[in-house]
C-alpha cells in the first residue's frame, strides 16, 4: 500500500473483484445475478513475508488465492507480481508465470494423481518448465526434493495411496518447490491433518521459507495457525477485507467487531485462560454472497450496528500505522 | 452417588482382512449426572468407536464388542435385549453426529424428522408432535421455527442443520447426549454458538454430555473431565485442570506443545510429535506410543502400562514420571 518501497513488494493486489454469474431457468437461461466471491480487495505482500488470509467459509479467501494464481479470472482489479501486471495475461504466458508461483492445496488425497508415482508427481513441474533436462540431474533433483521435505529418497517409485495424509502433504510441498518458485499460495495446507501432524507440516513450511526466502500467502480458517505462521494477517468477510494488520496488532488491538468476535470464538486449550476470556457470541451466520446485506456486510450480525452501517458500506482506512480496518465506528 | 454411566474394560475389535483391529482395547470411564466429559484424541484412536459401542451401533460383522460392562442408569447395556436397547437410544441417550447433512434425511422436511422420535418414543399424535417440534426448534434458536420446520435439510445452512440435529436429540429429554465432533464441519463463530447452546441446555436440564473431539480447545472451555485416548486406550484422564495445566502423559504433553495457541505471542517453533499414529491392526509391542515417545525406556518396549492414580481424579498410563 506504500508506493515508495515498491521493489520490496512481490505481490500487489488492487481492487480485485471476482464475480461468478448465476443463471436461472433451464432452457432460456437468464442471468439472475452475481455471486460476489471477492468484491474489491487490495493488499500487498513483501518479499520473504507471509501474509495470512483468514475468514470463514464463503468469505472469498480461496478465490482470492486462485485469482492471484490466474486459475480464476478476475472480473475487475489489477494484480502485480514482481513489478509486472499479470491480470488478464494469456494462458500461454500464465504457464511461465506459474514457475514463479506455486500452490499447496488443502486435501492431500485429491491433489495428487493416484496413478502417478511420487517421483513423477514431483518431477512434472520440471518437465513442464524444461528444468533439469539431463536425466541424471533430474533424478538427483527429485531425491533432493524428497529429502528436503523429510521423506526418504527411496520412496520415489511409490504411489500416493501408500502414504499417510501428512506424508502426502509433504509430497505436495515438494512438488510446489520443484520449479524453485518465489511465491507459494498455501490454501488450508494443514486443516485436513491430525493435530500432531499439523505441527510437523507447519514447521516444515517455516524451515523452507527461511532456507529459500520464499514469500507465502497462507490461507486458513484456523486463526491460531495463521497467527503462528504469518507476519501480517488480513481478515476477510463476505468478499471484502475488513481488517489487515501485523500479527501482534491484530491479536492485541483488534479494531473490527468481526475480528474481535472471530478471535473470541477460537478456543484456547487452557481452562484458566478460557474462564477469563471475553466470549462474543455472534448472531446468525455468514449471509449468502449472492445477496449480501446492504451497507456494511457485517451489520446484521454486529452488536454495535447503527443506522449509518445499514445505509452505506465503510471503506478500508489506515487507523493506526500499518493497521487497516473498515468500520464506521472507527471514524 | 452412583455414576450415570459406568464403562468397564470395554474392548471393541474389528475383524478385517488385514487382521484384527483393536479399535477400543480396554477402556474404562464413568460419567455423573450433569457432568460434561471430553473424549480427546486423533483420528483412529477409538473415541468414536467407544461412543458407538455404548449405543451398540457397531456394525457386526466386521465389528464386535469383545469384553466389558456398560452400566447406564443401573442397566447393563451389553446384556439387555434389542427392544430395550431401542428404548434407551433416543429416550435416554441421544447422539449428535459430525456431518449434519448425512445424518438428516434429504427427502423429508426438518419438522417431519424432529416429530419422528416424538411419535415413536413419546407416543405423541402427529399434530401434537408438530407443535412440540416447533417448540424444540425454537429452543435451539432456529429463527421463525414454525416456517423453518416445513423446509428441507438442503435449505438449511450447516449450523442450522446441526441445530436441528440437537433438537431431535433433545426431543425425548435424554439423560445423556453423546456429541461426536459436533462442530468440526462448522465455522468457528458458528462453533462457538453451538457449544454455548449445548452447554446451556445441559445446564438447564441437568443432562450429561460426552463431547468427542480432536480439538483440545473445544473441550477446555466446556468439559469438567477429559479422557485422552491413543491407539484404542485411555492414556490419561482427569479434570480439565489436571489435563491442561498439569499433563503427565508424554502424548498429552506432546499434543499441547504441537498446537499453535492464539494467546501465545512468541513465534517459537512448535514441537511436533514425531512419526505417525500406529496401525491398529499391527500395534507395536509394549506401550503403543513408545515409537513416538521422546522419554522412551526399555520397559516401554516390553510392557504396556496401565492407568495409575497420580492425583485425586487424575490417572495416567506411563512408566515414566514426566512433569512439565
Amino acid at each position: 500500500m506504500s508506493e515508495n518501497n515498491s521493489n520490496q513488494v512481490l505481490v500487489k493486489v488492487e481492487g480485485l473483484k471476482v464475480y461468478f454469474p448465476v443463471y436461472k431457468g433451464a432452457l432460456f437461461k437468464k442471468k439472475a445475478g452475481d455471486v460476489k466471491a471477492v468484491d474489491g480487495v487490495s493488499f500487498h505482500i513483501d518479499r520473504g513475508e507471509t501474509l495470512g488470509l483468514v475468514g470463514e467459509s464463503g468469505s472469498g479467501k480461496t478465490t482470492t488465492g486462485q485469482a492471484i494464481m490466474q486459475i480464476e479470472s478476475s472480473t475487475a482489479g489489477r494484480i502485480y507480481f514482481d513489478g509486472k501486471e499479470i491480470t488478464g495475461i494469456r494462458k500461454k504466458d500464465a504457464r511461465f508465470l506459474r514457475r514463479e508461483m506455486q500452490m499447496i492445496f488443502q486435501d492431500p488425497f485429491s491433489s495428487l494423481n493416484p496413478r502417478m508415482k511420487v517421483g513423477d508427481i514431483i518431477g512434472e513441474p520440471m518437465i513442464v518448465h524444461h528444468l533439469n533436462e539431463n536425466k541424471v540431474e533430474y533424478q538427483e533433483r527429485i531425491a533432493e526434493l524428497l529429502q528436503m521435505v523429510g521423506l526418504n529418497g527411496a520412496m520415489i517409485d511409490r504411489y500416493p495411496h501408500e502414504f499417510s495424509g501428512g506424508q502426502r502433504q509433504r509430497i505436495g510441498i515438494a512438488r510446489a518447490l520443484a520449479a524453485k518458485p518465489k511465491f507459494i499460495v498455501c490454501d488450508e495446507p494443514v486443516s485436513a491433518l491430525d493435530v500432531s501432524i499439523q505441527a510437523q507440516i507447519i514447521n516444515l513450511i517455516e524451515d523452507l521459507q527461511e532456507k529459500f526466502g520464499l514469500t507465502f500467502l497462507f490461507i486458513a480458517h484456523d486463526l491460531a495457525v495463521v497467527r503462528h505462521i504469518s507476519d501480517r494477517i488480513a481478515v476477510m468477510y463476505l468478499g471484502e477485507i475488513v481488517e489487515i494488520a501485523s500479527r501482534f496488532d491484530l491479536y492485541h488491538h483488534p479494531l473490527h467487531p468481526y475480528t474481535k468476535a472471530l478471535l473470541s470464538a477460537v478456543p484456547v486449550p487452557s481452562p484458566k485462560v478460557e474462564a477469563q476470556r471475553e466470549h462474543i457470541i455472534l448472531k446468525g451466520e455468514i449471509p449468502s454472497p449472492l445477496n449480501p446485506p446492504a451497507g456494511c456486510h457485517f451489520h446484521p450480525r454486529c452488536i454495535h450496528a447503527e443506522k449509518r452501517c445499514i445505509l452505506g458500506g465503510p471503506t478500508l482506512k489506515e487507523v493506526a500505522p500499518n493497521h487497516w480496518a473498515s468500520c464506521h465506528l472507527l471514524d | 452417588m452412583e455414576p450415570l454411566l459406568d464403562v468397564k474394560d470395554l474392548k471393541t475389535y474389528f475383524f478385517t482382512d488385514n487382521g484384527t483391529v483393536k479399535a477400543v482395547d480396554g477402556v474404562s470411564f464413568d460419567l455423573y449426572e450433569g457432568e460434561t466429559l471430553g473424549l480427546v484424541g486423533e483420528s483412529g484412536c477409538g473415541k468414536s468407536v467407544s461412543a458407538m459401542s455404548i449405543l451398540r451401533l457397531i456394525p457386526n460383522p466386521p465389528g464386535q464388542i469383545m469384553n466389558g460392562e456398560i452400566i447406564f442408569d443401573g442397566k447393563n447395556l451389553r446384556t439387555i435385549n434389542d427392544e430395550e436397547m431401542r428404548n434407551v437410544r433416543g429416550n435416554d441417550i441421544a447422539m449428535i453426529f459430525q456431518e449434519p447433512m448425512t445424518s438428516l434425511n434429504p427427502s423429508l422436511t426438518v419438522g417431519h424428522q424432529v416429530t419422528e422420535p416424538l411419535e415413536v418414543h413419546a407416543s405423541m399424535k402427529k399434530k401434537e408432535a408438530l407443535v412440540e417440534a416447533v417448540r424444540l426448534l425454537e429452543q435451539v434458536q432456529i429463527p421463525e421455527a414454525a416456517i423453518r420446520a416445513k423446509a428441507y435439510p438442503h435449505q438449511f445452512s450447516g449450523g442450522m442443520r446441526q441445530r436441528a440435529m440437537i433438537s431431535m436429540g433433545l426431543s425425548c429429554s435424554p439423560k445423556l447426549i453423546i456429541a461426536d465432533e459436533p462442530t468440526t464441519a462448522l465455522d468457528v463463530t458458528v462453533q462457538a454458538q453451538l457449544l454455548e447452546l449445548m452447554k446451556g441446555l445441559t445446564r438447564d436440564f441437568s443432562m450429561s454430555l460426552i463431547i468427542i473431539t480432536h480439538n483440545l480447545g473445544v473441550v477446555a472451555r466446556y468439559a469438567d473431565r477429559v479422557n485422552v485416548m491413543y491407539a484404542g486406550r485411555i492414556v490419561e484422564k482427569g479434570t480439565a485442570e489436571d489435563i491442561y495445566d498439569h499433563p503427565r502423559h508424554p502424548y498429552t504433553l506432546g499434543l499441547m506443545a504441537s498446537v499453535p495457541r492464539l494467546d501465545q505471542d512468541t513465534r517459537q517453533k512448535l514441537v511436533p510429535i514425531e512419526g505417525q499414529p500406529p496401525d491398529l491392526a499391527n500395534l507395536p509391542k509394549g506401550c503403543a506410543f513408545h515409537p513416538r515417545c521422546k522419554y522412551v525406556i526399555d520397559k516401554c518396549r516390553q510392557e504396556s502400562p496401565l492407568l495409575e492414580k497420580v492425583g485425586e481424579k487424575h490417572e495416567k498410563a506411563c512408566w515414566i514420571d514426566v512433569r512439565e
